[in-house]
């Protein structure tokens, strides 16, 4: 018996478009060891994804594999070329979740919302293993429990919306377990978790790797996962292998420049922004620009945020720190009046020094105040009517606070583009035509558009690659320096909040935990949830991996 | 659920007296009444009608009272007797006129519909996973064209081969000797023999519609990640495709229940008039032209009712059918 699992040669996947012929995987050559990890990893665009359709041979038409052979090694001895098998084929059907099985980025959108999660499982066990429905409900339960679901009992007749993200994932990788599969294909599973829950799905997959002994192709663009699970780890880019090896000589001996470029991009996020180093400190005495004051909203029973109390000072960068459910969307929200909050006061230094709390402000002077305070958002393709063009987008809040029109709102629509570095040439073009950093630069030149002094970022960087992130923040703080703006900038990365913030407050269950500078909350945390969050970050760095040893917060 | 049900039931009390107010304003807004509409029938054939007489019809009718007494008596007599009223035109009651109507509408839009369903299900599905191919273009045209065809012209064209290729006798839903012939069995076969030209021609535009609705349906599914799951986990391409997306894709049509139960009455009656078929449709029409207002109102009353009900069974469907939608 060999050690190696599957085996890739050359393989190579296209996909015909009008626009002509897409080499997606082009000549990749990698292969997997029983009992080990192989991270795959790459930015968007770069076939990572493709190639481990490949294997399955489930890539969405019109893509097809071309050449190449991917030779899957069996226990027995005898191996099998999954690249000669017909995508339709019975011999494919009984490869797929007996002996490679696989697990998807969206745990959400990857199980049927309409069946239960024991009946998708019960599924897989029935189909391979023939299992009658009692003995398949029995094992199913075994699983639940084996992947740490609490009450799989119950757990079993439910639906998947009634999981959180975490528990999805958990029972997308018990589904995959389910056969006791030789390799398991991890696609961007934790990608769509907080930084804890993905910690914690991270050790489960090894947990049961060590049990089971399978081979894992974990595909990721988090050089942070890379670092803390990989044995070996595969770089991909344009659908080519840029370099291959052992995690550790990736890391401290890269050869490739395309390597070197993503981990420096990482690295650059591990420390503050060179920009932020070199500014003098600002004046701590200014008047502060917002006071939130025991801010409550609540939904129904649930008490999103609690009694919150922040101060924004004006020019700085106030960062919000927390996972999905910690409150921090609702908040920002709540200071641009998208909700009324139930309780709590927003005091607002308006520009002539009159203080206006923000929210009692209503009518005519909340209109006003929306022209001062602005937002950017987190999706970049869903905040952007795809009806409209860019210069209608960016012109929009220009046109209906009626600033400016014709001619003169063309030319502001240009200089826009311009500021944010975009090509004002572009400006008929419609969003789609632009890819996901640009169309970022166009939700900024929309919310800079009106002069604003706050604008409250939400998530502005999450759905961008790592390596468009850094030039993403770079902008916004080049922005803040030129036109004197004031961020709240919410983000569940503390990257991202370490290398751009002045200070943070990190929300825990609609509470504000901790506040303080960002190096003081970053190196020093005081509140024990603050330890939990920053030891549950992985660290691009194979020689210091710590998730596995991570501080675990169980308030 | 329950609580849910009596709820929705309760409302559904005010909401019908409302429209059947507004039912019974509507059809008496149209100057004149139902004896104005007699009265211009018989001068038609020279036979002259004195004011003594139309003061006595309308008295008799009670059309002389004001509209307030006429709706009071209208509905009392509806909730207490069950008693609709008596239509002016076919000196009955207004009941016996609707069941037998309503049945035959009812086999008629059922055929219709299981047709429909049969045809344009497998259609819409087979079009979206061959998306682009050759069948989904041909489809694709014939449904299109269906979609054009007006259905009265479809009618007639049908009657003609009907009637002069294949000789049969056409138009209704009976042969002369069972129209008044009580129920039997030979006039079940009868009946049976004469459905398929108004069900073709009836399936013939729902089909071409519901087969672009499912192939759009199945579309927006196809693509689903679960989908991608559920091919990765092993499972033979039909079984999946039938288990996972086209139950999703099957919920919008759920919905369609609410408003096939309405169009009982209100619809399909040009070709109901063109095939002169014994449903509710044409009656209709005809009462509200001739303003015979108590077999009009009880018509509306009914749409008003099978509205209701309809929305209320496709929203419980719907929460059975999807975990989802939860009724609170």
């Amino acid at each position: 018996m060999t050690d190696t699992v599957l085996e890739v040669r050359n393989l190579a996947t296209q996909f015909a478009t009008r626009t002509g012929l897409v080499r997606a995987v082009d000549g990749v050559s990698f292969s997997v060891q029983r009992g080990k990890t192989l991270c795959v990893v790459g930015e968007s665009g770069s076939g990572k994804s493709v190639t481990a359709r490949s294997i399955l041979q489930i890539v969405d038409a019109p893509g097809r594999i071309v050449a190449g052979e991917m030779i899957l090694h069996r226990p027995d001895g005898s191996t099998v070329d999954l690249a000669q098998l017909h995508p339709r084929s019975r011999e494919i059907r009984a490869v797929r979740g007996r002996e490679i099985a696989m697990i998807f980025q969206e745990p959400m959108s990857s199980l049927s919302p309409v069946h239960t999660v024991g009946e998708q499982i019960i599924e897989v066990l029935r189909l391979h293993l023939g299992m009658d429905k009692l003995a398949a409900r029995k094992r199913t339960i075994e699983l639940l429990n084996h992947v740490e679901i609490p009450r799989a009992e119950t757990a079993i007749d439910r639906y998947t919306f009634e999981f959180s993200g975490g528990m999805r994932q958990r029972v997308m990788i018990a589904m995959a377990l389910a056969c006791n599969p030789s390799l398991l294909i991890a696609d961007e599973p934790t990608t769509a978790l907080d930084v804890t829950t993905q910690a914690e799905v991270l050790d489960l997959i090894k947990r049961l790797q060590a049990e089971h002994g399978m081979g894992v192709m974990f595909i990721t663009h988090d050089m942070g996962v890379v670092a803390e699970i990989a044995d070996d780890v595969l770089v991909m880019y344009h659908g080519k292998v840029a370099e291959q090896g052992p995690v550790d000589a990736i890391f401290h001996a890269p050869q490739d420049d395309y390597t070197r470029m993503l981990i420096s991009s990482v690295v650059k996020l591990e420390q503050k922004a060179d920009i932020r180093l070199a500014r003098p400190p600002a004046p701590g005495a200014a008047q502060p620009l917002l006071e939130v004051r025991n801010l409550t909203m609540r939904f129904g029973p649930l008490t999103a945020v609690d009694d919150v109390s922040l101060i924004v000072r004006p020019g700085e960068t106030l960062g919000i720190v927390g996972e999905s459910g910690s409150g921090k969307t609702t908040m920002g929200r709540c200071l641009l009046r998208v909700y009324q909050p139930d309780a709590g006061a927003m005091a607002y230094r308006r520009a002539d020094g009159s203080v206006v709390d923000l929210a009692e402000a209503s009518g005519d002077s909340l209109k006003r105040l929306r022209r001062e305070i602005r937002m950017i958002f987190q999706d970049p393709v869903g905040s952007l009517n795809p009806r409209m063009t860019v210069a209608q987008v960016i012109g929009e809040p220009l046109l209906v606070n009626g600033i400016a029109k014709g001619r003169d709102l063309d030319d502001r629509v240009a200089g826009l583009m311009r500021q944010v570095g975009l090509n004002p040439d572009w400006r008929e073009r419609y969003p789609h035509a632009f890819s996901g950093g640009q169309r970022q630069r166009i939700g900024i030149a929309r919310a800079i558009s009106l002069n604003p002094r706050l604008i409250v970022a939400d998530e502005a960087t999450s759905a961008l690659d790592v390596s468009l992130r850094a030039q993403m923040l770079d902008l916004m703080m080049q922005l803040q320096d030129e036109l004197g703006l004031s961020y709240v900038f919410i983000s569940h990365d503390i990257g991202v909040i370490r290398y751009m913030c002045d200070r943070v407050a990190v929300m825990y269950r609609g509470r504000v935990v901790e506040t303080g500078s960002t190096d003081q909350v970053c190196d020093a945390p005081s509140h024990d949830y603050t330890k939990a969050l920053l030891s549950a970050i992985p660290r691009p760095d194979p020689r210091h991996r710590r998730i596995h040893t991570r501080f675990r917060y169980a308030g | 659920m329950l609580r849910f049900l009596v709820i929705r039931l309760v409302w559904m009390i005010p909401s019908l007296f409302a429209v059947s107010f507004l039912a019974f304003v509507l059809i008496q807004l149209p100057p004149g009444d139902y004896v104005t509409t007699y009265i211009a029938t018989l001068a038609a054939s020279n036979e002259v009608v004195d004011q003594n007489t139309a003061a006595d019809l309308r008295n008799r009718f009670g059309l002389d009272q004001p509209l307030l007494i006429q709706y009071a008596k209208w509905i009392s007599g509806i909730l207490i007797a069950g008693d609709f009223g008596l239509s002016f035109e076919w000196q009955q009651p207004v009941s016996e006129l609707i069941w037998e109507r309503m049945a035959l509408t009812l086999v008629l839009t059922v055929s219709t519909l299981i047709a429909t369903w049969a045809i344009a299900l497998p259609i819409g599905v087979y079009s979206a996973v061959k998306k682009y191919s050759v069948g989904d273009y041909i489809f694709t045209f014939f449904s299109f064209l269906g979609l054009a065809i007006p259905s009265f012209l479809l009618a007639l064209v049908l009657m003609y081969v009907a009637a002069v290729q294949l000789g049969q006798e056409v138009g209704g839903l009976f042969s002369q000797d069972y129209v008044n012939a009580p129920w039997s069995f030979g006039k079940v076969l009868d009946l049976i023999s004469h459905l398929w030209i108004p069900v073709i021609i009836l399936a013939v535009s729902g089909t071409a519609s519901l087969i672009r609705v499912m192939r759009a349906n199945m579309l927006d599914e196809l693509n689903k990640p679960y989908v991608t799951t559920a091919r990765a986990k092993g499972l033979s391409e039909f079984r999946l495709l039938v288990k996972y997306p086209l139950r999703v894709a099957l919920n919008p049509f759920i919905s369609t229940i609410a408003w096939l139960l309405p169009n009982l009455v209100s619809g399909s009656i040009i070709v109901a008039i063109v095939l002169s078929l014994p449903t509710a449709g044409p009656m209709l029409l005809q009462s509200l032209m001739s303003q015979d207002m108590y077999l009009a109102g009880a018509f509306v009353l009914l749409i008003c009712a099978l509205t209701l009900v309809g929305a209320l069974v496709s929203d419980i469907l719907l929460a059975l059918a999807d975990p989802r939608i939860r009724l609170e």
